[in-house]
């Protein structure tokens, strides 16, 4: 593998030494491209008191293009697919080398206190946060005692 | 826009006498080429691939033919440039600016004066403009200037390509020494300073790309202040270039940063190929926003066609193109040459033929039964003259007819008989009679298309004959390419052709309409006549005869579809023509 480049190795250090709240992010050792990331659920979400875990790649373009990232955890969210897959502008069109991992993260956490149905990646999960919110979130929460808590792991 | 003046001084007299179209003309179903007459070369010269292609040599107009140009790559640069200076000029904006703002208005240049009159800094803000000029900023530190133009050659040179190559960028001159740039900015306000594009040494701020602040590595920020590296500067504009197929615009590279990188900016800051392919991207949207404009639809072909024929003017103009690259296509809806058919009834006959081809799938195009003997015949040339191998019985492949009748003045393979039609309907259902008429149409329309594939075929056997010929008499290799331009014809008649059928459908009989069948019918006669000679046996010891014969029939043929294509287009436009079906669905 090619040397890698001043940039990732500065925000391999400073995910380290200065963590972001509520966020781990550990790059493999044997390939610090690749990152094992878990999210707490934010508080005052349907998914507080989960823990998520994602995948996240720096590809080779990197930082020209985004990170690759995916949940692993499932998750109930408009905007997180079956496949963990997320519906997120900065990680497509609106990616710029000037955004982060840190940025990225922090954006990921962001969506999950703040779910935007009227961008959906599952239109069944979008649908049903339209039509009946206080249902949809609900089942959010009974996702997150199934499937996201720690002792689940 | 260039060509304006022509189109604005350019007559449009419907009282002019179009000869062709004569009734003397439009029945002579026997007569031979009037070859000899002068007047004819009118009708040949419709080939040339110049930018005016209607002026003949009376200066009249056909109603068969638009306006139109072909432009090249360099012909649109000018063009936008043009376009932008026209209304820079207006409003006393650079060049670069105006074609930013005419590029996010798409090009129309209306909406864009009419809207900046209103909010100007709106329309400034949607194309992504700070506020200051980046050339004026740029003209007042001519150092930045110089600067770039020592780095950009190392720079340039050590950066390697997405291929893999090199840039194409001659090397710096050896022991050049690339100094810091300090600018003075002493003469510029501090206000002005920060609102300006610039490259600076700057010690204290890092590069958010890159991380890093090399010391001799300049910095570049455009006039909302954000500053990244020149290297990585270099790297994102080339990444964008290379990697978004459509982008017409690119961001500064902080996230959701309003303001877009001129173009300017982009020149100094990429390879020049890189630039190169940027200019080309410009120039695409530049010509698919533009109504007037359509790239040429054959493959890898560059050129672009400007017709001012509007959208409206579809039910009554059909705008036949031809590009420099010798393709024909239709500018109103960018298909294929689909004369003398309009755009309309294109779309609904080839809908129809594939919502259709099930039902008529029944019909074996490629093989016919001898009806005398039975043997199997199958087609294998381009001809509609059939002579049975077993039986020598000749017939024509498209109505199953004897051929004698077809050689005669009695024609009647062209036109769907009404009175067999009222036989059908006495013995079958309505809709049989509709399917029937259908079937009719088609059946002439696909033959057409079947023989036009297998003329390709032709192509290769009148080489062969070219060589022969050239070989068996003294005729130069120039002067046996009548054959070729004789395949070309039969291809040509037979495209056109399977389009009357397709324009026939949709045409209400009435006593307007007998003509139009009878230029068909001349035409197709023609045709055949043509195409068959091609496919005769060539005899060596007649070789001048035969080549004045194919010369004779070539024009022959070209002027009948010249006058079909006349008759029907003049018809459109006094809107002579009933059709069946309702235009506007
Ligand atoms: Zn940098
Ligand atoms: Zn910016
Ligand atoms: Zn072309
Ligand atoms: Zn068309
Ligand atoms: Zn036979
Ligand atoms: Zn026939």
């Amino acid at each position: 593998m090619a040397a890698l480049p001043k940039r990732i190795t500065k925000e391999i250090e400073r995910l380290i030494k200065d963590p972001v709240p509520g966020i781990i992010a550990e790059p493999h050792e044997d390939n610090l491209r690749y990152f094992d990331v878990v999210i707490a659920g934010p508080t005052q979400s349907p998914f507080q008191g989960g823990e998520f875990k994602l995948e996240l790649f720096l590809p080779e373009g990197y930082p020209m293009e985004p990170p690759k990232v995916r949940f692993l955890t499932k998750i109930y969210h408009p905007n997180i697919d079956k496949l963990g897959r997320i519906c997120l502008d900065i990680l497509k069109d609106k990616w710029s080398p000037a955004l982060q991992v840190r940025t990225v993260l922090l954006s990921i956490q962001a969506l999950l206190s703040a779910p935007n149905p009227d961008d959906p990646l599952d239109n069944n999960v979008a649908q049903h946060w339209k039509d009946n919110e206080k249902d949809a979130i609900a089942t959010a929460t009974a996702w997150t005692q199934q499937y996201a808590l720690p002792a689940s792991k | 826009m260039a060509g304006n003046d022509i189109f604005d001084s350019y007559h449009y007299s419907d009282d002019m006498d179009y000869e062709l179209s004569s009734p003397a003309y439009g029945t002579d179903s026997e007569g031979e080429p009037p070859s000899g007459d002068p007047e004819d070369e009118d009708f040949y010269d419709d080939d040339t691939n110049n930018y005016f292609t209607t002026t003949n040599p009376k200066d009249e107009r056909r109603f068969s033919e638009v306006e139109y140009q072909v432009h090249g790559m360099d012909d649109l640069v000018r063009i936008q440039k043009t376009e932008a200076d026209k209304v820079g000029s207006i409003f006393g904006l650079s060049l670069t600016h105006a074609t930013m703002m005419l590029r996010s208005m798409r090009w129309n240049k209306d909406r864009f004066l009419e809207r900046y009159t209103e909010d100007p800094e709106r329309v400034q803000r949607a194309a992504g403009i700070a506020d200051v000029d980046p050339e004026a900023a740029r003209s007042l530190a001519p150092p930045v200037r110089d600067y770039f133009e020592r780095f950009s050659a190392p720079l340039a040179s050590a950066a390697v390509d997405n291929e893999g190559e090199k840039a194409d960028v001659p090397d710096a001159a050896p022991g050049l020494p690339v100094d810091p740039i300090f600018i003075a900015h002493d003469d510029l306000s501090l206000e002005a300073q920060s609102k300006r594009a610039r490259t600076e040494l700057r010690a204290d701020t890092l590069c958010e790309i890159c991380f890093s602040n090399e010391p001799d590595t300049p910095l570049y920020a455009l006039a909302c202040g954000h500053w990244f590296c020149v290297v990585c500067y270099h790297e994102y504009l080339g990444h964008k270039v290379r990697d978004e197929g459509l982008l017409t615009r690119i961001q500064c590279p902080t996230a959701k940063c309003p303001n877009a990188v001129d173009e300017p900016s982009v020149e100094m800051l990429v390879s020049p190929r890189d630039f190169q392919r940027y200019q080309r991207l410009l120039l695409r949207s530049f010509v698919d926003d533009n109504d007037v404009m359509r790239w040429c639809p054959a493959p890898d072909c560059t050129y672009v066609v400007e017709c001012h024929t509007p959208q409206s003017a579809l039910t009554s103009t059909v705008p036949t193109v031809r590009c420099r690259c010798g393709h024909a296509f239709c500018f109103g809806c960018g298909g294929g040459d689909h004369q003398p058919c309009i755009c309309a009834l294109a779309k609904m006959w080839i809908k129809k033929c594939t919502d259709d081809s099930e039902t008529s799938s029944w019909i074996d195009v490629h093989t016919k039964v001898c009806v005398k003997c039975r043997a199997v015949i199958e087609k294998n040339g381009g001809c509609n003259h059939m002579t049975c191998r077993k039986c020598g019985h000749e017939f024509c492949w498209v109505c199953m007819g004897s051929w004698v009748e077809h050689g005669r003045s009695y024609y009647n393979c062209n036109r769907y008989s009404e009175k067999s039609s009222q036989e059908a309907r006495q013995f079958q259902t309505k809709s049989r009679a509709t399917l029937k008429r259908y079937l009719h149409y088609y059946e002439r329309y696909h033959n057409h298309e079947l023989s036009a594939r297998l003329d390709h075929q032709l192509y290769l056997q009148t080489e062969k004959k070219m060589l022969k010929l050239q070989q068996a008499s003294d005729l130069s290799w120039i002067e046996v390419q009548f054959l070729r331009d004789a395949v070309d014809t039969v291809v040509q008649c037979r495209e056109t052709l399977k389009w009357t059928y397709a324009f026939a459908f949709y045409l209400v009989r009435n006593n307007v309409t007998e003509l139009f069948e009878d230029n068909q019918r001349d035409l197709e006669m023609a045709t055949e006549q043509l195409s068959g000679l091609l496919e005769s046996n060539l005899d060596p010891q007649a070789t001048p005869s035969f080549r004045q014969k194919v010369l004779d029939k070539t024009s022959y043929v070209a002027a009948r579809r010249q006058v079909v294509l006349e008759d029907t287009a003049r018809g459109l436009s006094e809107d002579r023509w009933e059709f069946n079906v309702s235009l506007t669905d």
